[in-house]
């Protein structure tokens, strides 16, 4: 596969870790966010390529969904079943 | 419909809670206290003549010609200046009064040319209405004294005309500049008889004057003085039907006033609730692009790029496509298909798009537009307050005391809702733009902002988290708000975040560029100045921290309590018109409608059982993604409604190769548009004036889209993506829009109350609508937030990596002009080129002068990622080190410039901010002679179909 959409990856990644480095928990949220957003394809893509370059949150992030391999269901920030809930 | 001119009850409404009983002409009329007596009389089925008052100005009282006489009171009141009392006795048709008018108008009429019989305002007339209606027979001033009827004709706007010989000066078109518009171009010049209407200083003509080309005046004008070309070309409409505006997300409705086929005009809809009655130049005048020569009326495909089109039928065509589309799904996989949606096409058209990639294809990859604008929106509100979309209606900006505008430029690019903003300022709400800019707001006519924040464009994380550090550190904060509607650990951690002395204003403030003082000041007057409301836009979203921003934004909502109520809350501004309905519409690769995760089992469940097929629980890819796996091979065919990505989307160099490495791109549009260059399928689309269905506005406004005309293309876009589906071997049948959207609301729980019957008889409804809300939510959030707790998130200011430097020392920012429409497909094929023909450069003087460089030079303007030319203009509206252009002219080829960096959360391209190089030019780039090289073969159609 392309090293260029491989280090788009990497890119890609350690921008969100730096992004939400603060959090109270960031491991969890990249995961959690990366696991969301990101297609199959592109998770393979980063897991094959290791961790070379990536942040240590992202490295980190990334070496728990390859462990899990079954993504969490969305983003915390997620909550489909509150719509619609607060009709204003 | 036939043709009717709306209703004008001469004065407008007035709020109060308290009414007041009246007797007119014998009837009794309940009205509420304050209201004039003109309009009592009219809201009771009577009608009293008038020339100077409409109801979308404030009375005036100046024609005299609507007098009426009260029991009890001395003279003949003017009915349009009087407000009604309680047990007031009226009488409107008496013999004096009738006396009395026949002067006034005698008056009018001895000044005014009389060919009302060859003028093309006969029949729809108010003077003409009105001296019929007070019996005027005869003038016996006689025509021979002074008068204006040789005053020449102002032809200089090209969408309407002036001829002041029949004006009659009852500065209604002043008036409606000033209060409906907030432009002040016009004035009435000299006293007496010899006053006169005249735009501009002495010496402008419209066109060179402060004129914005609303076309507010020309619907205050009760005469033929200011009127709209095409009336004068085709003719008085025969007909009107109501439908919604196709350029921005303010969502303005119109009246489409036909004769036969042929639009004479669009005219703003008095009841429309986003518009009440306004609209912009684009709107109003700029839907020339419908019947422009240039749309491509017949289907036409190539089996390779380098081909001339060849013309097919409709059959042919999908046949062919979809072939293509199963031998590529069969030989690469479904996830090597995708398609993209469009944030101008309707709800309904969105919505089959998605269920065409989704049900059909067997992929979540599907994207759209928005990609490029609003997706931190998106993100970031759904983060924080849980759910997708802008909190208040626009009318609740009348409540508003304090007003924070950030990266946004509502006069121009939202320029209906920015009227109604002036409004409000004008009467003395408080005003905050941050914006490198200065906007029209920071100072117009009668506004002043109270701060005006010019930050390094990238620096809108360090602004809005320098903000909360004084709101938090000066005991500035609602913690009773917060205590009861947010979660409070989640607020401890942001707040003792934002307290660190590395985000206050004096330690950031060499970062932003402004001074810290003027952030103290801004942070404390939105913290205390009463209701204080957020609008932003795209200078927000379209950065490597867009969506930290929205988030940024949405703390400092929460912090300071300003949102579940009218008056606050914060605001997208919506680019383009079907913004939020495209992503209401399931329109993201990881969101079905409604904006609930693929991941959740439930709302796929619900699909799968609708639709009869398995949908992928992982997400799609994104645009950029698509491109990406297109260069990898991993990704062979796309179906493109409505969109031109090459050109409005970033580093378009990327996006051609992208596009290049397919074997499939069906391009779905009006134009061969630049997408359309590497497409090997073209099918025509159709314009908003040709189909049926619904646009939602900023406002999360569902507004009905009527069809006033037959598709020139033969079909609705929603009926191409349906045959497609069709050759595809889906069993679609739908026979009208209605049905699509009883399918929406069946599957999207915000949705459930909405349906056609309901937004014919109401106008349109606010999402959610459903079973809480059964009338639909103007305001969100009032009670708790849709997610529960209201979210703080903490919004670290990361630097963008664009970084200026000795190559590249100079920082462009991007953004859009009032004439002119994102790409410009629509808009460069109007009129509207005659107040934007070309793209801009900004510069201050102090860089061109540096660079020898002089307004109307070419430049060559250089980044990281390519080079193009045009010319400058120097200008102090810009600050130094910083330059500005637009990207609505495929000439100039902003995109080629800009980077791939993009926002970290939803990768929305960063255009807010490149470093860039500007140098003095002669010509054009050799990417750009290339481009034009490579577009013209592209172009070519074969002259005769090939067998
Ligand atoms: S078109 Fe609009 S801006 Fe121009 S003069 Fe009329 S009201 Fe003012
Ligand atoms: S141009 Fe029309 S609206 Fe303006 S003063 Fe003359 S008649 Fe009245
Ligand atoms: S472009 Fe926007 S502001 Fe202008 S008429 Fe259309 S919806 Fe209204
Ligand atoms: S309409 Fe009342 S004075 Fe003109």
């Amino acid at each position: 596969m392309s090293a260029m959409t491989t280090d788009k990856l990497v890119y890609m990644a350690n921008q969100i870790a730096r992004n939400m480095a603060l959090d109270a928990d960031p491991v969890a949220v990249v995961a959690d966010h990366i696991a969301a957003f990101w297609t199959p394809r592109m998770k393979e893509l980063i897991f094959a390529h290791g961790s070379d370059g990536l942040d240590p949150i992202a490295a980190k992030a990334l070496a728990r969904l390859e462990k899990g391999r079954e993504p969490a269901p969305q983003t915390r920030a997620t909550d489909p079943h509150a719509h619609g809930a607060d009709a204003g | 419909m036939g043709y009717e001119r709306q209703i004008d009850l001469g004065t407008p409404e007035v709020r109060s809670d308290s009414t007041v009983t009246c007797t007119i002409d014998g009837r009794d009329v309940t009205v509420p206290a304050g209201t004039t007596v003109m309009r009592a009389a009219a809201l009771s089925g009577g009608s009293i003549p008038k020339l100077c008052a409409t109801d979308n100005l404030k009375q005036f009282g100046s024609c005299r010609l609507c007098l009426v006489e009260i029991d009890g009171m001395r003279g003949t009141p003017a009915s349009c200046t009087t407000p009604v009392a309680q047990g007031m006795q009226v009488h409107t048709h008496t013999p004096r009064l009738e006396k009395l008018r026949r002067g006034v108008m005698e008056l009018y009429i001895s000044d005014h040319p009389l060919d009302c019989l060859t003028c093309s305002a006969n029949n729809d007339c108010e003077l003409q209405d009105q001296a019929a209606a007070v019996g005027l027979r005869d003038v016996r001033f006689g025509y021979e004294g002074d008068n204006h009827l040789g005053a020449a004709t102002d032809t200089s706007n090209p969408y309407f005309d002036f001829d002041p010989s029949k004006c009659i000066v009852c500065s209604r078109c002043v008036r409606a500049c000033d209060e409906v518009q907030g432009t002040f171009a016009l004035t009435i010049d000299g006293r007496g008889f010899a006053s006169k209407v005249s735009a501009g200083l002495g010496g402008d003509d419209y066109l060179s004057s402060e004129c914005v080309s609303c076309g507010a005046c020309v619907q205050a004008c009760p005469t033929a003085t200011l009127q709209e070309k095409t009336v004068k070309a085709i003719g008085k409409p025969e007909r009107a039907v109501v439908t919604t505006c196709a350029y921005c997300g303010v969502g303005c409705t119109f009246r489409a006033e036909m004769r036969g086929e042929q639009i004479v005009r669009m005219v703003p809809w008095k009841d429309g609730k986003a518009n009440h009655g306004h609209s912009c130049v684009k709107g109003r005048f700029a839907w020339g692009y419908a019947q422009h020569q240039e749309r491509i009326l017949s289907p036409m495909i190539r089996e390779s790029i380098d081909q001339p089109w060849r013309e097919v039928s409709w059959d042919e065509a999908l046949t062919y496509t979809a072939a293509k589309l199963n031998q590529i799904r069969d030989r690469h996989g479904r996830n090597a298909l995708g398609g993209i949606t469009s944030s101008r096409c309707t709800n309904e058209e969105t919505f089959l798009v998605q269920k065409l990639v989704r049900a059909g294809f067997g992929t979540n990859n599907v994207d759209t537009c928005a990609r490029v604008c609003h997706s931190p929106t998106g993100y970031g509100l759904k983060t924080t307050f849980g759910t997708s979309a802008g909190t208040q209606d626009f009318d609740s900006v009348e409540d508003s005391d304090v007003i924070l505008v950030i990266g946004a430029n509502p006069t121009d690019a939202h320029p209906v809702f920015g009227s109604r903003m002036k409004q409000r300022l004008r009467k003395g709400a408080k005003l905050i733009v941050i914006d490198p800019r200065k906007t029209d707001l920071v100072r117009s006519p009668h506004i002043t902002a109270d701060f005006h924040l010019p930050l390094r464009p990238g620096t809108n994380v360090a602004v809005l988290t320098a903000m909360a550090h004084v709101i938090v550190t000066e005991g500035l904060a609602n913690e009773a708000f917060i205590r009861e509607r947010c979660d409070w650990d989640e607020y401890s951690h942001w707040a003792e975040f934002v307290s660190q002395e590395r985000n206050s204003p004096e330690f950031l403030s060499p970062v932003i560029g402004v001074d810290a003082s003027a952030i103290r000041g801004a942070a404390r007057l939105y913290a205390t100045g009463g209701n204080g409301a957020i609008y932003y836009g795209l200078g927000v979203t379209e950065h490597s921290q867009g969506s930290s921003t929205v988030m940024a934004i949405a703390n400092l909502a929460m912090a300071t309590g300003n949102i579940g109520r009218r008056g606050v809350g914060v605001n997208p501004l919506r680019g383009q018109n079907n913004v939020q309905g495209a992503c209401d519409m399931g329109s993201f690769p990881h969101e079905l409608s409604g904006y609930r995760h693929v991941s959740d089992g439930a709302a796929r469940a619900l699909f799968e059982a609708e639709w009869g097929v398995k949908i992928d629980p992982e997400p799609g890819m994104r645009i950029p993604n698509m491109l990406d796996a297109a260069v990898d091979g991993a990704f062979k065919a796309i179906y493109i409604q409505g969109e031109d990505i090459l050109q409005s989307d970033p580093d378009t160099r990327h996006v051609a190769a992208g596009l290049a490495a397919m074997e499939c791109v069906i391009v779905h549009d009006l134009f061969l548009n630049e997408t359309a260059n590497y497409a090997h399928v073209f099918l025509p689309g159709s314009t908003f004036l040709e189909k049926n269905g619904t646009f939602t506005n900023a406002e999360r406004r569902i507004q009905p889209v009527r069809k006033v005309m037959e598709p020139l293309n033969g079909y609705e876009d929603w009926q191409v993506t349906q045959r497609l589906a069709q050759a595809m071997g889906l069993d679609w049948n739908y026979t009208h829009p209605s049905e699509i959207m009883d399918e929406i609301a069946r599957l999207t729980p915000t949705f459930s109350g909405v349906n056609y019957a309901r937004l014919d008889a109401e106008g349109s409804l606010q999402w959610p609508v459903n079973d809480k809300a059964p009338d639909g939510s103007p305001i969100m959030h009032i009670d708790g937030f849709v997610r529960g707790k209201g979210k703080f998130v903490v919004t670290d200011y990361v630097p963008t990596d664009e970084r200026t430097g000795p190559r590249f020392p100079l920082l462009l920012t991007t953004g859009r002009i009032l004439s002119q429409y994102n790409v410009g497909a629509q808009t460069r094929r109007t009129a509207n080129v005659a107040w934007h023909a070309e793209d801009l450069l900004e510069i201050h003087p102090t860089d061109a002068e540096n660079r020898g460089l002089k307004s109307g030079d070419w430049v060559r303007l250089a980044s990281r990622s390519g080079e193009t030319t045009l010319r400058a203009q120097v200008t102090d509206r810009v600050a130094p080190g910083v330059v500005y252009t637009t990207f609505h002219h495929p000439e100039t080829q902003a995109n080629v410039v800009t980077t791939d960096y993009s926002d970290w959360a939803t990768n929305c391209p960063e255009y807010k901010v490149t470093a860039v190089q500007v140098t003095p030019s002669n010509g054009p780039s050799e990417w750009q002679e290339d481009y034009a090289a490579q577009a013209t073969q592209s172009r070519r159609i074969v002259a005769e179909p090939a067998e």
